[in-house]
């Protein structure tokens, strides 16, 4: 099957084109943090920064406060997603393997809580942590977060453990093993690639949460990185050499889950979708 | 989300069904917990929701009704006040208009996502491996980009001053465009949100698509050629029919997500310039929490709510109707 040098290539084109596209804005965060700044506000924009300073790191990394709010963000982030994989689990093995009353009532009240309008719901939250006495406090934030992954994480694990024949943990239990062992030691090392990419989302969506952050942790000792970001930005204005070095820090932890995690996540989620 | 919560991107697990080996009867060998186990399993994550979802929920409601403003919420006073905040909302010119802005907002931002997402996805089926590759890590990193640090660097690539777009845009010939303020107008802010949400969101529908390309069986293509169906024909009879759902669960959330965009509106302009960029979101949070009218804010969050329902109401009766069916 023979096409046209045309045929073949423009898919080609299109790709690079769309490629830079993407990535550009990424790349320019990047460069934009290494380069001195007189090379930033030049006439012309100098593309590839040969001439490379961390002086804007050590301005973004010198803020008051800041290995505080990076403690915060990573605690706040990997304890919402673990808990609220802890209990997934339990939820998506139930959903997929058990028959039981108002199973369908369930998986449909995850899907609607899916949905859930957490953006608009920030002054009834800030209310309710007000009144908890827990205003500066990461409790409140992680266990929200944690909420907030937890009907896509349930969702999306229940397709996984369906898709684990059920045979496996049959044999497994007729050699001996227990449910629980069962489950721990032959499903869910198959569960690896769906709690890979559930996990990523949910740290995604953690790491980035803002709009309660920024209502219920005011104070600097409790703040998260995002509140942190944009309230640097608009203390630092026009220093865009510090914006994007603080911007570079922000997004490297999920930038670099994401590439390391790159083909098994992105694997992981259509798997998931696909199977349902 | 984000996500993109932000983005918290997720997976339409409803759309294809496999029915695969879970509709047998209850298999389960020995059951040690008994009847009550599924029950027990699920109870952490049901708590969990109805306390920190329906609470909030239910709460909000009940906000609506009250005059909440600074001086009762540093008082601790709870002064009920009826539908007053609803009437006076739905009697303000400014919510219609940030309502009428919200829906034009989602509509134009869903049409350029599934569009450009899904010829991308497309565009990944035909490509070859090494290309795909890097399209897909393209993609990827797109993806991957929190929002709050997007939204920084489109400040950056939009700045009046020294940012490159508006250098490439004076060096191929719109010299006017040198020291453009995008950040100046409405439109030009809408343009930049706009920009910022489709280029974030285009790498869910993308990806989602090619792979569920990747799943259409090969012989239905053989079949359509043999019954001389062209190129477009059989994109049209083969394709697009088996993508259908996909598509359709894909456009879904993406309405949700694009709805609910608070973060990159606000991060980019608050809402600004002279709050014409506020879609409802946005306005529920600057009328609650900045101007501190709270009960308003409940209000507005209430009324957005609903409308969201309302705009996603078609969809959410199939996809009921499906989980029934099954």
């Amino acid at each position: 099957m023979k096409r046209s040098w045309f045929g073949r290539t423009w898919p080609n084109v299109v790709a690079v084109v769309l490629f830079i596209g993407l990535v550009f804005p990424v790349y320019w965060m990047f460069a934009t943090a290494f380069k001195p700044t007189g090379d930033i506000i030049s006439e012309d924009p100098v593309w590839i920064p040969f001439d490379f300073t961390f002086e804007h790191f050590k301005t973004a990394v010198d803020a008051d406060h800041f290995w505080q709010m990076v403690r915060n963000s990573v605690t706040v982030t990997v304890l919402a997603v673990v808990f609220s994989l802890a209990i997934a689990l339990l939820s998506a093995f139930a959903l997929a393997r058990m028959r039981f009353k108002g199973r369908r009532g369930f998986i449909i009240g995850f899907m609607l809580a899916q949905m859930a309008p957490w953006e608009v719901m920030v002054i009834s939250i800030y209310m309710i942590v007000r009144d908890a006495e827990m205003l500066n406090s990461l409790v409140p934030l992680t266990l929200f977060y944690m909420v907030m992954i937890l009907p896509f994480t349930i969702l999306t694990l229940r397709g996984f453990v369906a898709a684990v024949p059920k045979e496996l943990e049959e044999s497994a239990m007729v050699d001996g093993c227990t449910r629980m062992q069962a489950f721990r030691r032959i499903i869910l090392p198959l569960l690896a690639p769906g709690l890979m990419s559930t996990s990523l989302f949910g740290f995604i969506t953690a790491w980035n949460e803002f709009p309660i952050a920024m209502l219920v942790n005011k104070d600097p000792e409790s703040k998260t990185l995002p509140t942190w970001l944009t309230s640097f930005q608009t203390v630092y204005g026009d220093d865009w050499g510090a914006t994007m070095a603080a911007s570079t820090i922000f997004a490297i932890p999920i930038l670099l889950l994401f590439v390391f995690l790159q083909r098994r996540a992105v694997a992981g989620l259509t798997d998931g979708a696909v199977k349902g | 989300m984000t996500v993109q919560t932000e983005r918290p991107p997720s997976g339409p697990p409803e759309v294809v069904k496999s029915g695969g080996g879970r509709t047998g009867a209850p298999r389960t060998p020995r059951v040690r917990i008994g009847s009550l186990g599924p029950y027990l399993l699920l109870l952490p994550a049901l708590v969990a929701t109805l306390v920190f979802l329906g609470w909030p929920l239910v709460n909000n409601g009940i906000l609506s009704f009250q005059n909440l403003n600074m001086r009762q919420v540093i008082l601790h006073l709870t002064e009920w006040n009826g539908i007053d905040n609803y009437k006076e909302v739905l009697k303000s010119e400014d919510f219609w208009r940030v309502t009428g802005r919200s829906i034009v907002f989602t509509a134009i931002n869903v049409v350029l996502i599934m569009v450009l997402g899904t010829l991308i996805g497309l565009l990944l089926a035909k490509l070859g491996t090494k290309m795909r590759r890097l399209l897909l890590f393209g993609l990827v990193l797109a993806w991957a980009m929190p929002v709050v640090a997007g939204t920084t660097v489109y400040q950056w690539l939009f700045a009046q001053r020294y940012g490159v777009v508006n250098w490439v845009l004076a060096k191929v010939g719109f010299s006017s465009m040198a020291d453009y303020d995008w950040f100046g107008g409405q439109y030009s802010t809408f343009f930049v949100i706009i920009t910022l949400i489709v280029w974030m969101s285009i790498p869910f529908v993308a990806i989602n698509l090619y792979a569920a390309t990747t799943t259409i069986p090969k012989e239905l293509y053989e079949a359509a050629s043999l019954d001389g169906a062209g190129a477009w024909k059989q994109f049209t009879s083969v394709t697009l029919p088996f993508l259908r759902p996909f598509l359709y669960a894909t456009t879904f959330l993406e309405v949700i997500w694009v709805f609910k965009a608070l973060v990159q509106v606000y991060a980019i302009n608050q809402g600004g310039p002279d709050r014409l960029t506020e879609i409802l979101p946005v306005y529920a949070y600057i009328e609650g929490s900045g101007n501190q009218h709270y009960g308003m804010g409940s209000a507005i969050a209430m009324l957005t709510i609903i409308i969201m329902l309302f705009l996603t109401a078609y969809h959410l009766r199939i996809v009921l109707k499906q989980e029934e069916d099954a």
